[in-house]
């Protein structure tokens, strides 16, 4: 029987697209003291750190090591996680593996990103297989372009669904000081924009941000002492494909298969949960443009195949909605890569706490999803609860 | 936090990192290269075990985890499956904006394999149109010996 495993410190920076004043490990310090302070504890309490970020955003690789001292890791247990778009979410599942294994009683965990500093578009070009893909990719922009583009016409969704999703966003950042685009856009802003990779204008796609999310997991008896809302990880999985074959597996006339829809089809079967809409509340999602709001909702399964538009046009996802998508803005509005993914389980864990501010969401919350994205060959998913029965 | 003269004039360091590298492509993969290169072929692979065809060439079934080792020939000719048109450049880019990406199904094949879509006009572009290969003059027995895939235009 493995340790149940609970969120019970949550920090944050504000996020922002430029911070030349302070250094990686002054960033990331603020996001660990935040953390710690909201769990009530100190840095000699924690066993395990673990800190990520993209490789090669910076120019430089060693932060586990480079940054002991401003993540309060030195001497303890402890490693870096790199691995891509999920690595804000792999930290919390590696986290997790520690507490529920009996390795640590208490891990923090450091997601970051100071976007502006480094070679950013080169360095996730390296992601792409180099014999066949990598002269066809145009930043981290065309999996993107090429997955909404699909989801449109399989779907016979119309575009302004794009301009509907980020005007939720733009709402729901607009109320999160943290957020790093907070600008309201109406659907009609969002459509007239400048059209950069077909079918995304500038305004559908996510920025480039600097920040820092911390997080303290703890094991149930600890947990219980830190914090009076403790947040559980009911569950959790990672799913991976390779490129390309995964995403487009209908092609030789199979059903639907992707990471997303595997790692979807996990978690409700694990958690017996045969109305996904009514039996969990919230949704923060790895959402890096407006298009995947459906075209996810679809594929983890939530519901059927070329419904999740008509729902998102009704105003299901919204943050009034029954069923809110990222109401933090998400990925959207702000994206520090190395921190998207912890940010997701962060803002969907304080949300169910309650404790989400001018963003909190108008209806109850017991059961949330968190998600990481990995270009859509690597799905992390989460089933948060704030009560454990 | 930060005190009122590190706000007016922060400091940096700046560098340089160039970072070249090549890549086996492995046994398949030279095959079908040298294939394009030689004789302007486009080879699939075809899985004993579950029969279905990846373009391009991988060594292990995506399917079934079974070893690939023989190749198979397609016309060239495909379906666009989707698409993207880039109006954005940046240093990496293999192509001046703006200009169309396409990920298309060969015909005889279960995978889809990505290119440049040249010849079209981007408001023709449609999921579902027919697309063929164009080959360069000179070839280097890489991916970008095709030079693109066009559409088929209709006879008559
Ligand atoms: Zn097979």
């Amino acid at each position: 029987m493995s340790h149940r495993v609970a969120i019970t410190g949550i920090g944050q920076t504000r996020h922002s697209g430029r911070r030349p004043y302070h250094n990686d490990g002054e960033m990331i310090h603020e996001a660990v003291s935040l953390a710690l302070a909201d769990a009530d504890i100190s840095i000699k309490d924690i066993d395990t750190v673990i800190i990520g970020n993209m490789d090669l955003f910076e120019g430089h690789y060693l932060n586990d090591a480079m940054l002991a001292d401003y993540s309060g890791s030195i001497g303890k247990s402890g490693f870096k996680m790199n691995t891509g778009g999920t690595v804000g979410t792999m930290e919390v599942i590696t986290a997790w593996y520690n507490i529920a294994s009996g390795q640590s009683d208490t891990v923090l965990v450091i997601g970051w990103e100071k976007h502006d500093e480094g070679p950013v578009t080169s360095a996730i070009t390296t992601i792409y297989e180099p014999a066949y893909t990598r002269w066809f990719s145009v930043g981290a922009l065309s999996g993107l372009a090429l997955l909404s583009d699909d989801y449109l016409r399989r779907a016979n969704c119309p575009m302004e669904i794009g301009g509907i999703v980020r005007s939720y966003m733009s709402e729901n950042a607009s109320r999160n000081p943290n957020a790093h685009l907070r600008e309201k856009y109406t659907v009609q802003d969002v459509m007239n924009a400048r059209m950069v990779l077909y079918p995304l204008t500038l305004l559908m796609i996510c920025p480039t941000s600097l920040g820092a999310c911390a997080m303290v997991l703890a094991k149930e008896s600890k947990a219980k002492k830190m914090t009076k809302k403790p947040v559980w990880i009911k569950d959790h999985v990672t799913v991976h494909a390779e490129e390309g074959g995964g995403l487009f597996d209908a092609l030789s006339g199979g059903p639907r298969r992707t990471t997303e829809t595997e790692a979807g089809k996990t978690i409700l079967k694990r958690n017996h949960i045969t109305k996904p809409l009514e039996e969990i509340q919230l949704f923060e999602m790895y959402d890096p443009c407006p298009f995947f709001h459906p075209f996810f909702l679809e594929d983890f399964q939530l519901c059927p195949e070329g419904e999740a538009w008509k729902l998102i046009e009704k105003g299901l996802t919204s943050r009034e909605g029954s069923f809110p998508i990222s109401p933090s803005g998400g990925v959207m509005c702000t994206n520090a890569i190395g921190d998207s993914g912890t940010l997701r389980v962060a803002e969907a864990a304080l949300q169910l706490r309650e404790d989400a501010g001018e963003h909190q969401v108008t209806r109850k919350v017991t059961q949330a999803l968190a998600s990481g994205f990995g270009g859509s060959n690597w799905t992390d998913l989460f089933l948060l609860t704030n009560s454990l029965d | 936090m930060a005190n009122e003269v590190v706000k007016k004039e922060p400091m940096f360091t700046e560098g340089y990192v160039i970072m070249p590298y090549k890549y086996s492509v492995g046994t398949l993969a030279s095959k079908f290269f040298i294939e394009i290169r030689d004789h302007k072929k486009i080879n699939g692979v075809k899985c004993p075990k579950c029969n279905i065809v990846i373009v391009p060439p991988r060594s292990v079934c995506i399917k079934c985890f079974n070893k690939i080792e023989d190749l198979v020939e397609l016309s060239g000719k495909g379906t666009l499956v989707t698409y993207t048109v880039a109006h954005y450049d940046s240093a990496v880019q293999a192509m001046k904006p703006p200009y169309a990406i396409g990920v298309i199904k060969l015909d005889g094949a279960d995978t889809a394999i990505t290119h440049f879509i040249g010849e079209v006009d981007f408001k023709e572009l449609k999921a579902g149109m027919k697309l063929e290969a164009v080959f360069n003059e000179t070839r280097n027995a890489n991916i970008l010996d095709i030079k693109y895939f066009k559409p088929v235009k209709n006879k008559g």
